[in-house]
């Protein structure tokens, strides 16, 4: 199929508009929040700012316990990250590996969760988390105090493990050649240790692409931290957003400096983990 | 079968349900156990204060006379409906048609990809702060877009062409509008990426085929790409589809429903429900209908997509 230099010419112009309309909003918000004040609400607008204002940044920074926001958020999708990681591969691991009674009823539940809509667990598993017993001023009976509302566990529990995560790395480990296995096994070595010592070590990419899509997911949840937190200190920084926001006014240059900090950690983490994102998609058996 | 297997074997179950342990008692307690209390607290009347008080079926009562009446909850079932037909035809044609464009063998083809990804791994809030911006009815750049726009309409037609400025955001008729170009805008690079893998799947011996036979590239899609495309169309379609009726978190930043209920959805009608006006019984028996929308539309999609599939050796 050759084409000629003008069509190849053509569809490039073609893809490369398209391509910065879909970057143009984020360059705008860069622009806006590297701009004095009085430039923001010139008309018509400007791209490059005059005097470029990093002291934006710093402002936006001290409009709120950002420095907090961001602890919070990286405790939340690390332990998030790392609890799938281990807790879906080891159920993986059984699920594509060994024998026993009921796996096929047991997955097949596992991928049933799937379709359950977060919204329908939502009210119980909030109410589930206020009366955890003998936690947060909870008496035996889950009474008193607050339980696991504002608290790190509570954040984090209900998310720690997710049917998507285990039917991708069974997926996998489905693929891996068995020989490596028997041979571990006829050398005496444990189901735990050929799990840890050979299909962990044999799944790098998976669990990079695992671990890559729970990371963002839950650097950028909204609702779930939303419902579980009220007090300022355990917010996150999705949350910490609408600070900028009053019922009146909104400081655009300040939340657009916001945004870009928001914005900066999952972006460097898309770049460097991007093949794993498409692998991610390729795994999850979308192919012709 | 010696004694010896038997063994192995029964210490293979043993791993295997140690290994599932911790993950089958989170689905448990986080999402088998709440699945069954919010079916029993949709038939109560809870608002997290008092014990729940059974009312038996009176909630869905009341959903069924809120959509009888035309009032919020029936609002937001039509706003998310015109949310999903906004959002989902025109996200995958456009998602396609970048696919194969993408997947011509182009130089600096990564490039792009990554520049049409880059939305998706924003998060929602992220993004709908930059397109409110966009959307200021003061000072956005959309509307200084319009501006131009009739300037250049003026020129052109060497008459006065006035394009007002739009409230965008702000205007009861437009408001879903906006919200949903904003939604495929931060779509588009997901799906794009799942058609090019669906692409990338199909051999490329089939095309040469039919280049021989004379086949117009006309043809060529409609005979090998788009009935070899139909099971990741599916896939698209149904994830969509959930992912249109769940729709939540640029809603609320960006309009939190309103103006006057436009942008109102059956997600956000839960959450001020459950959480802001403690109804918590009411917005079960929304959830579970919510459940059931989705349910029905998945298995009719499938549906819909499972017949004439193709298989080219």
């Amino acid at each position: 199929m050759r084409r000629s230099a003008l069509q190849q010419g053509v569809l490039h112009l073609v893809i490369a508009v398209g391509a910065v309309t879909m970057v143009l909003p984020f360059l705008w918000m860069v622009s806006t929040s590297l701009k004095p004040e009085p430039e923001i609400f010139r008309f018509p607008p400007v791209w490059l700012p005059g005097r470029w204002e990093w002291s934006n940044y710093r402002e936006a920074m001290e409009a709120a316990p950002f420095g907090r926001y961001f602890l919070n958020t990286v405790i939340y999708a690390v332990s998030v990250t790392t609890s799938n990681l281990l807790f879906c591969s080891m159920a993986a691991y059984a699920f594509a590996r060994l024998r026993f009674r009921g796996r096929n009823v047991l997955f097949i539940m596992v991928l049933g969760t799937m379709m359950i809509p977060g919204q329908v667990t939502m009210v119980p598993v909030f109410i589930m988390l206020k009366h955890w017993p003998l936690v947060g001023g909870n008496d035996v009976l889950g009474a008193g105090g607050h339980g696991l509302l504002n608290t790190y566990p509570g954040l984090v529990l209900p998310m720690a493990v997710g049917a998507f995560g285990i039917f991708l790395l069974r997926q996998f480990f489905m693929t891996l050649p068995s020989e490596l296995e028997d041979a571990a096994r006829i050398d005496g070595c444990s189901e735990a240790g050929i799990y840890w010592r050979i299909i962990l070590p044999l799944s790098k990419p998976a669990l990079a692409t695992v671990g890559i899509f729970t990371f963002t997911a839950a650097w950028n949840e909204f609702l779930w931290p939303l419902l579980i937190t009220s007090k300022d200190s355990m917010r996150t920084l999705q949350l910490g957003l609408q600070v900028f926001q009053t019922q009146y006014t909104t400081t655009w240059d300040l939340l657009m400096a916001g945004t870009v900090v928001v914005t900066i950690p999952v972006l460097v983490i898309f770049m460097f983990g991007q093949r794993y994102f498409t692998r991610g998609i390729a795994l999850s058996g979308v192919k012709g | 079968m010696t004694s010896g297997e038997g063994v192995a074997a029964r210490q293979q179950a043993r791993t295997a349900y140690s290994f599932l342990t911790p993950g089958l008692a989170l689905f448990f307690l986080f999402v088998l156990i709440p699945v069954i209390a919010a079916f029993y607290l949709s038939f109560c009347r809870y608002d997290i204060i008092h014990a729940p008080v059974w009312v038996g079926a009176k909630n869905y009562a009341r959903i069924w006379e809120d959509i009888a009446s035309r009032g919020v909850f029936y609002t937001s079932l039509r706003n998310t409906a015109q949310y999903a037909i906004g959002t989902i035809p025109i996200g995958m044609a456009l998602a396609l048609v970048l696919a194969l464009l993408l997947n011509t063998g182009l130089r600096g083809i990564s490039i792009y990809r990554t520049m049409y990804y880059l939305p998706v791994v924003t998060s929602l809030v992220a993004v709908s702060m930059v397109w409110m911006w966009l959307y200021d009815p003061s000072y956005g750049l959309l509307n200084y877009g319009l501006e131009l726009v009739s300037r250049g309409l003026s020129f052109v037609l060497r008459r006065e062409v006035v394009i007002a400025p739009q409230a965008w955001l702000g205007d009861p008729g437009q408001a879903m509008a906006a919200i949903v170009v904003m939604s495929v805008w931060r779509g588009l690079g997901y799906n794009m990426v799942i058609y090019l893998a669906g692409l990338q799947g199909i051999p490329g011996h089939l095309y040469e085929a039919a280049i021989i036979d004379g086949a117009t590239p006309w043809q060529r899609f409609w005979a090998i790409t788009w009935p070899l495309l139909k099971p990741t169309t599916a896939f698209i379609l149904v994830v969509s589809v959930i992912g249109a009726s769940q729709v939540f978190a640029q809603v609320y930043v960006m309009t939190n429903g309103g103006p006057n209920n436009a942008t109102t959805v059956i997600v956000h009608q839960i959450f001020q429900n459950a959480f802001s006006f403690m109804k918590m019984g009411y917005a079960s028996a929304m959830a579970f209908v919510l459940f059931g929308l989705i349910f029905v539309m998945s298995l009719i999609n499938l549906r819909l997509l499972r017949g004439g599939e193709v298989e080219y050796v």
